[in-house]
C-alpha cells in the first residue's frame, strides 16, 4: 500500500476490522418474540443490527457483544450467552 | 438507511459516542461535510488507513473544529458550492466547552451557516478520564478524585446551551442518545436552520462514568428522569419546547455510576447528594420538566 | 510604477491572485495588510470571502478549513500571533494544504516589542512551511503570486509563508511595479486541488497515524520540501520572463563572485549591506552578499556553491537560539562544516534595533581580521550591545 498525499483515507474502510472478535457475550435474537420495534438497531453502537423483512439480524464480524440491544429489548427477545471460540 | 458511520471502528464496546455519531448522520444525511476536534471519535473513528466516515470529514486539530467548519462553509460559499453540503462540526466537551469554546463563540458570533453538535460525556475520555467544564458537580474523574478530603469535581456542569444561546443564534438544542428519534429529529432540524445552531447530546460512556456495557442508554435515560440533562430547544432565545419527565430522584441515576460511588459510601456523602437535587430541583422549576 | 506602502503593495498582490478565501487577526505591524484587504472587500474590488476571527489561530485554523475544501486562501500575521498560529502551522503543512501567508517580522514578548525582529518567522522554521524572505516592498509583493505557483504545485503541496520585515517593509513608501490582473491571471491558474472536502467523494482528512507510518509521512513532506527547491527556481526564472523583475532563486548574490569577505543575511537588510558593499568595493575592499531568500527548504547547495571561493562569511542574524547561536548561522556553519571558509555569526536587529552601513563596515572588519588570523575569535556575538546599561 502506497501512503496518499496528506493522510487522506477512503470512506467507511474501517470495515475491514472486524471487531466480532472483541466479544465476550454474544446476543442471539428470539426471532419469535421479537416486535420488530427496531430499537436495538437503532441504538447498536457498531450499527450492526439490521432489519430483514420485520425482523432483526446481527453481523457478528462486528458485533462486540456490548449487550445495549438486549439490555433495550422492550419484549426480552435478545438473550446475551457466553461466546464460544 | 444507508450506515454512514461504518462498524470496525474502535468504539469500546456500548460506546455513546458511536452510538451519537450515527444518530446524528441519521438525521443530516449524507450531503454534509463533517469537522471533529480531536478526541474519542476521531481517534476511533479514522485509524489510519481506515476511516468509520461515510461523509467527508477532516480532523484539525483539538480546539479548532468550529474555526476548520467556518473555513469549510466559507469555501463552498466561495465556490459557489454552497448547495452542495451542510457543513456540521461533531466534537467532544472537551474539545466544545473548554479548549475550543473561544473558537465556538467565534464562529456562533460571525453567523456561520454551521450545525455544531457537541456529544458530551462529561470527561475528557479519550486521554484518560480527565474533567472538563462539562463534568457535574461530585464526579469523581482522574483529575477530580474523591479523596480523603474531596468528593470529587467541585464545581457544576458549565451551561454551554445557555452560553451558545447568548449570542442571538437561531436554534439551540440539547438530547440525549437515549431519545433517539428525538435526536434525528433535532439534527435534521438544525442543518435546515439558516446560520449558526448549537446541539449539545448527551452520550454517556461506559468506561469513564463506570457502568456496564449494556447500560449505555438507561444511563442516559436516567440523567434525562432525574433532571440532571434536562432536553429542550431553544428558537431565536426563547425554549420552544421541554421534555416533560416523571421525575426520578438523583440517586437513582447516581448510584449505579462509579464515578459517584463516594457519595454513597463516604462520610458526608448525603450532603453531596443533597446538593445534586438540588442542582436537579432547579433544572425542572428553570424549564419547567415535570409532568 | 506607483509610490505606495509595503502593506498595500501586498494586498495588491493578494488581489491579484484571487483567493476564494481570506481571514486574519489584526496585529501590529501586519494590521495595514488585512486593512487595505477590508477596503478592497468594503468597495467590492475583491470578491472573497473574508473571515474576521477571533484569534490567529482561528485565522490558520479557518484557511485549513477552506484550503481543504478546495478553495485558494491567505492570511497575514506576525509575532504573538505567528507564535500562536504555531500548532495550526504544523497541521497545515501535515494536511499538505497550499495557503499562503504574509508573516510580518517583529520582535516577540517579554518584554514586549512591536518592531522588527525576524525571531518569529525562525521560531516556525520546523512545522513543514516553505519560507521565503523578501528585501524589499516589490519583492514582498511579487512573492505572493511566485508563493501560490509553488504551494499549489502538485509536486509540492506544501504552505508558503512570505517572511516580510515589520514596519521597514510594511509601513514604507516605495516604489512599486504592480502585477496586471490579466499577466497573473496566466502566471497563475486557477488552484487545482488533487484531493478535496466533498459529498461527491466522501475522503476522510486528518486520520490518527500509528508509529508504523507517521515517520513515512514526515519523510513524504521532507521529499516534498526537496522538491519545493527546483520549483522555487523555477518560478522565479518563469516570473521573470513575464513580468521582468527577478530577485534569484533560492539565493541571490551581489559582488559574490571575487570577495574574500561574504556576507549572508535575509530580508530587508539587504539594502543596507548593498550600500555598504559599494562603499566597502570603493575602498578597494573585496565585499560581497549572499541574499537567503528562501530560508526553508534551506538552499545548502547554492550557499556552498556561492561561498566555496571566500575567504570568510560573515552571518547576520536577527534572531537568536538563545543559549546557542543565530539560527542561519548554525545552518550556515553546518553546510560549510569542512568545506568552506572561516564563518563568524552576529546577533543584530533585535527588536528594532536599527542595522546600519557602519554595523555592516565594523562586521566586514571583524571578518577580515579572522582572514588575517587564519582564526575565528568569537564564533557568535551580539552586535551594538550597550554594555553600560548590563
Amino acid at each position: 500500500m502506497k501512503l496518499s498525499i496528506g493522510a487522506v483515507t477512503e470512506p467507511g474502510s474501517t470495515r475491514i476490522n472486524k471487531t466480532g472478535s472483541w466479544r465476550t457475550f454474544k446476543p442471539i435474537i428470539d426471532v419469535e418474540a421479537c416486535v420488530g420495534c427496531g430499537m436495538c438497531s437503532m441504538f447498536c453502537p457498531e450499527g450492526v443490527v439490521y432489519e430483514v423483512e420485520d425482523k432483526y439480524t446481527i453481523d457478528y464480524d462486528y458485533c462486540k457483544g456490548c449487550g445495549v440491544c438486549a439490555h433495550e429489548c422492550p419484549s426480552g427477545a435478545i438473550e446475551m450467552v457466553i461466546e464460544e471460540k | 438507511m444507508e450506515e454512514l458511520f461504518a462498524p470496525g471502528h474502535r468504539g469500546c464496546a456500548g460506546c455513546g459516542a458511536a452510538i451519537a455519531a450515527r444518530l446524528i448522520l441519521k438525521g443530516a444525511g449524507k450531503d454534509i461535510i463533517a469537522v471533529s476536534p480531536t478526541g474519542c471519535l476521531e481517534v476511533i473513528s479514522s485509524p489510519y488507513p481506515q476511516s468509520s466516515w461515510g461523509v467527508p470529514w477532516i480532523h484539525s486539530l483539538f480546539e479548532n473544529a468550529a474555526a476548520v467548519a467556518s473555513g469549510v462553509e466559507a469555501a463552498l460559499r466561495a465556490l459557489g458550492r454552497e448547495d452542495e453540503a451542510k457543513v456540521l462540526a461533531i466534537a467532544g466537551d472537551g474539545g466544545t466547552i473548554d479548549i475550543g469554546f473561544g473558537v465556538l463563540s467565534g464562529m456562533l458570533e460571525r453567523g456561520h451557516d454551521v450545525t455544531y453538535i457537541c456529544y458530551d460525556n462529561e470527561a475528557y475520555m479519550n486521554t484518560g478520564i480527565q474533567r472538563s467544564g462539562s463534568t457535574p458537580y461530585g464526579a469523581s474523574t482522574t483529575t477530580s478524585p474523591a479523596g480523603k478530603i474531596s468528593f470529587g469535581e467541585d464545581r457544576p456542569k458549565k451551561n454551554a446551551p445557555a452560553i451558545a444561546a447568548a449570542h442571538g443564534i437561531p436554534y439551540v438544542a440539547t438530547a440525549s442518545i437515549a431519545y433517539p428519534k428525538d435526536v434525528i429529529k433535532k439534527v435534521k432540524k438544525a442543518v435546515e436552520i439558516e446560520g449558526p445552531k448549537y446541539l449539545q447530546i448527551h452520550a454517556p460512556c461506559c468506561t469513564g462514568w463506570g457502568f456496564d456495557s449494556s447500560r449505555t442508554i438507561e444511563i442516559g435515560r436516567l440523567a434525562v428522569e432525574t433532571a440532571l440533562f434536562p432536553i429542550y430547544e431553544m428558537q431565536n432565545g426563547k425554549i420552544t419546547s421541554v421534555k416533560k419527565i416523571k421525575r426520578k430522584p438523583v440517586e437513582e441515576y447516581l448510584k449505579v455510576q462509579r464515578r459517584f460511588r463516594h457519595l454513597f459510601e463516604k462520610e458526608g456523602g448525603e450532603e453531596e447528594i443533597k446538593k445534586i437535587q438540588e442542582i436537579a430541583d432547579g433544572n425542572a422549576e428553570q424549564f419547567g420538566l415535570d409532568l | 510604477m506607483k509610490i505606495m506602502e509595503g502593506s498595500h503593495a501586498v494586498a495588491e498582490a493578494v488581489k491579484a491572485c484571487r483567493p476564494h478565501v481570506i481571514s486574519a487577526y489584526p496585529i501590529t505591524p501586519q494590521t495595514h495588510i488585512v486593512e487595505e484587504i477590508s477596503r478592497m472587500v468594503a468597495d467590492g474590488e475583491l470578491a472573497c470571502e473574508y473571515i474576521r476571527v477571533e484569534s490567529e489561530h482561528s485565522a490558520m485554523s479557518v484557511c485549513v478549513g477552506a484550503s481543504a475544501t478546495g478553495a485558494r486562501t491567505y492570511t497575514a500575521t506576525t509575532s504573538q500571533g505567528m507564535a500562536l498560529m504555531h500548532e495550526v502551522l504544523f497541521n497545515a503543512a501535515g494536511l499538505r494544504l497550499p495557503i499562503v501567508m504574509t508573516a510580518v517580522n517583529r520582535a516577540l514578548s517579554a518584554p514586549i516589542n512591536i518592531w522588527d525582529d525576524q525571531q518569529d518567522a525562525i521560531s516556525q522554521r520546523d512545522t513543514g512551511w516553505i519560507q521565503l524572505h523578501a528585501e524589499d516592498s516589490q519583492e514582498a509583493s511579487d512573492m505572493i503570486i511566485q508563493a501560490y505557483r509553488i504551494a499549489e504545485d502538485h509536486d509540492v503541496l506544501l504552505p508558503v509563508m512570505i517572511g516580510m520585515d515589520g514596519f521597514i517593509l510594511t509601513h514604507v513608501y516605495e516604489p512599486v511595479e504592480l502585477c496586471p490582473q490579466e499577466k497573473v491571471d496566466e502566471f497563475l491558474p486557477l488552484y487545482e486541488p488533487t484531493q478535496y472536502l466533498t459529498p461527491k467523494n466522501p475522503l476522510t482528512f486528518g486520520p490518527i497515524v500509528d508509529p508504523s507510518m507517521y515517520m513515512e509521512f514526515r519523510y513524504m513532506i521532507h521529499e516534498a520540501m526537496g522538491r519545493a527547491k527546483k520549483k522555487i527556481m523555477n518560478v522565479a526564472s518563469e516570473f521573470r520572463d513575464k513580468f521582468g523583475r527577478y530577485y534569484g532563486g533560492l539565493i541571490d548574490t551581489y559582488e559574490a563572485e571575487d570577495a574574500e569577505v561574504l556576507i549572508l543575511a535575509m530580508g530587508s537588510v539587504i539594502g543596507t549591506i548593498k550600500d555598504a558593499i559599494d562603499e566597502l568595493r570603493a575602498d578597494g575592499k573585496k565585499v560581497g552578499l549572499v541574499k537567503v531568500r528562501c530560508y526553508r527548504p534551506f538552499p545548502a547547495e547554492a550557499i556552498l556553491e556561492a561561498a566555496k571561493d571566500a575567504k570568510a562569511i560573515a552571518v547576520l542574524d536577527k534572531n537568536i537560539s538563545l543559549g546557542h547561536e543565530g539560527a542561519l548561522y548554525t545552518d550556515v556553519k553546518s553546510v560549510l562544516y569542512n568545506k568552506g571558509p572561516l564563518a563568524l555569526g552576529f546577533i543584530l536587529g533585535l527588536g528594532g534595533r536599527d542595522i546600519t552601513k557602519s554595523t555592516i563596515e565594523n562586521i566586514v572588519a571583524k571578518a577580515q581580521k579572522a582572514i588575517e588570523s587564519g582564526r575565528v575569535e568569537e564564533e557568535s556575538e551580539f552586535v551594538d550591545l550597550d554594555q553600560e546599561v548590563l
